[in-house]
């Protein structure tokens, strides 16, 4: 009998590979419905209680597996010097050679054999995170059905129609995925990791413009530096005897170990686009929004933070940490004002996304068991919350032909369910009490119990947060003239996707108290050896509850809606013509009344930030790495 | 006392405070422009009147998130005057304030629309220090409960200089007071319509206002706790504070937002980061030592 997770991981690499052969939509459609369903029970069921230790047994010998990774690794090796060769980019050969070489002479050369005694790992982290890939994975792979049709069909018809291969992709994806939040033997976490990256790169070139072509290479090679320093780690893990298995690493002497965290440390950075990386997942946005959803916000960039999350302890005190942590702060702060300066929804997600990895990688780089528990929390929460924004705007955006957040403006009138939906995701990303503010909380608390000085980056970068936020819920609430509803034709895909992860937005926020107690707290109990830990006092937590729960009251307002009201026309400063959307101005003129955002891009240049953000994020990434190397 | 009837005194005196407070600044006001001014209870009066008013409204739903803004203000107080945690009260009072721009937002109209914008950038402008200020007195007392910051053993004014001056500075925006008066504005010469609150009308209006009392009274409340150490030393200082922001509402014209925005800030990462780092740096280097 094979375990749950070796089946976990390898279906959605078969059904893959079966739906790269599968040319007809009619036969893909249950294929895929089939898939998603398997991958949320099977996420689910490894959730339950007193789930027994043989869902881990391996269908063959450990040893087996190992070679036919490698052996996997080696075509992959091939096809990067095939494509380094095609793009005409000698880096990504380099970068691809440097790998095997590394990995080569540490499995074929090596005189050590480094024995590992645990190949899978099944604890409350890695559940948390199969929760996420399974379910809200699931779900977008649900949406993205409904939305490729409408993808080639309505919107780009021209487009070559690849969705054998993309959806083939999707799935691999959540294999590698799976394997790698299961992995405790970190070279076939590597192997997964190098997998991630691959997908990523083909389904970011998904489109065949030379846009996407170019960013795709650029992601590609900026994870493979990454995939460089994870193999570095592997190599110094392998030849110093030491342990090469995640839940070993931690309890070995932070001595001996801290090169190779810091380099795994490292290769998180890259995953997570923190700064000097982030420009390859702002440049991931060309792809179809599916893929921003699924790869670029909830689950593969979450494959960094939850890497330098696990070796966080190792991290703990020291200036290794202290620098990662600087990271992750700057990183916060410099996306979080570049997402005011931009007018691109998915920009700003993609721009938020970022601040909000950054804000789980200062707590990686604090270490300590309340910083980790925060980043857990972070990691939940904006899952499902930024799944949530990338599926709405991915809608609107083929209904509104434009993804502008000032042409959103009368959304409620125009598309009232995804508008309130958004609104539900915005919430959940920096409203009070939603899930990110509980986080924020909890980040402030802990980087006060260590470094008092890194709350300044909070406190600048939570205060940018809450205007682009606000001015974009502002604009969907705006109505000036009557719309035509356009929220016709979405399919029922596209809605169950929706549905689910508005009510698991809010779910999570109302059971937060539950999933802390049984998931996340005994985690961070077993990882740091604490008897007793309480994250969060019960008076603040009821008040939190309170606050959720007036909040809730809201939409009940509505049931009084029009009523004891008179209805007038907006002032315009001038006699109102017919309707409230023009006026009769200076001399008789009659003008149109019209309304656009602040954004600010006169006082906070995008560019010169970002350009900026990278040079410090290098020199904090050096000074890493100096100190590491000499100490 | 019990957190009981404090809730209950809070609820029944923070209006009448904050009206009488309302009808203090404008005598005051008046007195500093050689003017007589209002009767002391004028505030009340208006209030009485707006409530009588005709609801006008542009979007039919603009006055809900009025009505929440209201309560979780009032919400909003009642944390903090039942000593609970101060980071909760400052997230609460940002939550308060955003659904008042919403609902200025959803009037739809351009004056309020400006306002709400404009209204938005104050936010961003002042959120730092009021973060910091609470970031500070957690590294003073080691706590963020109202309740032990107010026992605790410290005078948090000694040691954070900075912070309170830079919070100060915010503080004219959350009065709504000139030179940041941007929003929306009680002095007429400045204001062309009405900002934030052009399209609320009648009882709206008037709920708006009450909501103001009540926040102002918390303000005021925040700044006591830099006096904790003995409450007529507390009571006095917080008085002469308002005093004070009396004095620059009617001594500066109104700035532009983006003056605004980069003085709150530049004092902010000045006095308020400055503060911060100097009280970790002695920290670190033992040279103060807090229980």
């Amino acid at each position: 009998m094979v375990g749950l997770i070796p089946l976990l991981v390898a279906f959605p690499f078969i059904l893959g590979l079966v739906l790269l052969v599968t040319g007809s939509n009619r036969v893909r459609r249950p294929l895929v419905g089939v898939g998603v369903i398997a991958v949320i029970a099977g996420s689910l069921a490894l959730a339950m209680p007193g789930v027994p230790e043989s869902v881990m047994k391996l269908p063959v010998s450990p040893e087996l597996i190992s070679k036919g990774m490698l052996a996997i690794e080696a075509v992959i090796t091939l096809y990067l010097l095939f494509v380094s060769v095609r793009t005409r980019r000698p880096l990504i050969a380099l970068l691809a050679l440097a790998q095997a070489g590394l990995l080569g002479v540490m499995e074929l050369g090596g005189g050590h054999h480094v024995e590992v005694t645990h190949y899978l790992i099944l604890d409350q982290f890695s559940v948390i995170l199969g929760l996420i890939i399974g379910v809200i994975g699931g779900l977008i792979c649900l949406y993205a059905l409904d939305y490729m049709q409408e993808f080639h069909v309505h919107h780009h018809p021209e487009m070559h129609d690849g969705r054998c291969m993309f959806f083939a992709i999707l799935f691999i994806f959540l294999g590698a995925m799976f394997g790698l939040v299961f992995s405790n033997n970190l070279i076939w976490l590597y192997f997964f990791w190098e997998i991630t990256t691959l997908c990523s790169f083909w389904l970011i070139g998904y489109k065949r413009t030379d846009e996407s072509k170019r960013n795709a290479q650029r992601a590609l090679m900026m994870n493979l530096a990454g995939g460089v320093g994870f193999a570095t780690a592997l190599f110094l893990l392998a030849r110093g005897g030491g342990p090469i298995e995640l839940d070993q690493i931690v309890m070995a002497k932070p001595a001996l170990v801290l090169l190779p965290v810091a380099l795994l440390a490292f290769a998180g950075i890259t995953k997570s686009a923190q700064l000097p990386f982030s420009s390859w997942l702002l440049g991931a946005m060309v792809a179809p929004t599916p893929v921003s959803a699924l790869l670029h916000s909830s689950t593969m960039v979450n494959a960094g933070v939850y890497l330098v999350l696990r070796v966080a302890p190792v991290l703990q005190g020291t200036v290794a940490g202290i620098l990662v942590a600087l990271v992750g702060a700057l990183t916060f702060l410099v996306a979080s004002l570049a997402a005011i300066t931009t007018s691109d929804a998915k920009k700003v997600l993609a721009y938020s996304t970022i601040a909000n990895l950054g804000l789980i990688v200062l707590c990686g780089g604090i270490g300590t068991h309340e910083a980790v528990w925060a980043g857990i929390l972070l990691i939940v929460f904006h899952a499902i919350a930024k799944g949530l924004l990338f599926l709405c705007v991915g809608v609107i955006e083929h209904k509104l032909h434009s993804r502008n957040i000032d042409d959103m403006s009368g959304l409620i009138l125009k598309m009232p369910r995804l508008s309130v939906m958004l609104q539900i995701g915005m919430a959940g990303m920096f409203l009070a009490p939603f899930g990110m503010l509980i986080s924020k909380y909890a980040v402030l608390k802990a980087v006060l119990d260590s470094m008092p000085l890194l709350a300044i980056f909070i406190v600048f970068g939570s205060a940018a947060t809450l205007f682009f936020w606000i001015k974009w819920m502002g604009s969907l609430l705006m109505v000036t003239h009557p719309h035509e509803n356009v929220e016709k034709n979405i399919g029922w895909g596209k809605w169950t996707a929706l549905y689910s992860l508005s009510a698991m937005t809010f779910g999570t926020c109302m059971l937060f108290p539950l999933l802390s107690k049984y998931l996340i707290e005994p985690y961070v109990k077993t990882q740091y050896h604490l008897a007793q830990f309480t994250a969060m006092s019960d008076g603040n937590i009821i008040i939190m509850v309170i606050m959720l729960a007036l909040v809730s009251l809201f939409p009940l307002s509505f049931i009084n809606y029009g009523r004891n009201v008179k209805v007038i026309d907006p002032y315009l400063g001038g006699a109102n013509k017919d309707s409230g959307i023009q006026f009769t101005g200076s001399a008789g003129t009659v003008r149109d009344m019209s309304m656009q955002n602040y954004y600010l891009a006169d006082v906070l240049h995008e560019a010169k930030m970002m350009k900026a953000g990278v040079i410090f994020a290098c020199l904090l990434l050096a000074g890493l790495f100096l100190k590491v190397v000499c100490s | 006392m019990s957190p009981l009837w404090r809730l209950l005194i809070y609820l029944v005196a923070a209006p009448l405070i904050g009206g009488l407070l309302a009808g203090i600044d404008r005598r005051i006001s008046a007195r500093m422009q050689a003017r007589l001014g209002p009767p002391l209870l004028q505030p009340f009066y208006d209030v009485a009147k707006l409530w009588c008013k005709e609801p006008l409204v542009v979007r039919r739903s603009q006055n809900f998130y009025i009505l929440f803004f209201f309560v979780l203000t009032v919400f909003t107080g009642a944390l903090f005057f039942c000593g609970s945690d101060l980071l909760l009260v400052f997230f609460a009072l940002t939550l308060s304030g955003i659904f008042f721009v919403l609902g200025a937002f959803k009037a739809s109209s351009p004056y309020s629309f400006v306002g709400a914008s404009r209204e938005l950038i104050q936010m961003m402008a002042y959120e730092p220090i009021v973060l910091l200020t609470a970031v500070g007195l957690y590294m003073v007392t080691h706590s963020f409960s109202v309740d032990t910051i107010v026992g605790s053993a410290q005078t948090p004014i000694i040691l954070l200089p900075g912070v309170f001056i830079a919070l100060m500075y915010a503080m004219e925006m959350k009065f709504r007071k000139s030179p940041f008066d941007l929003a929306a504005s009680h002095h007429a010469h400045q204001e062309l319509v009405r900002g934030l609150t052009t399209e609320f009308a009648g009882p709206t209006l008037a709920l708006i206002e009450i909501a103001h009392w009540y926040e102002n009274v918390m303000l005021l409340g925040w700044l006591f706790l830099f006096f904790s150490i003995h409450w007529t030393l507390g009571l006095l200082a917080v008085a002469v504070c308002f005093f004070l922001l009396l004095v620059v509402d009617n001594v500066c014209g109104r700035v532009k937002w983006l003056f605004a925005l980069r003085s709150a800030w530049i004092m902010t990462l000045v006095l308020g980061c400055g503060n911060i780092l100097v009280l970790w740096l002695l920290q670190v280097f033992g040279i103060l030592k807090l229980s």
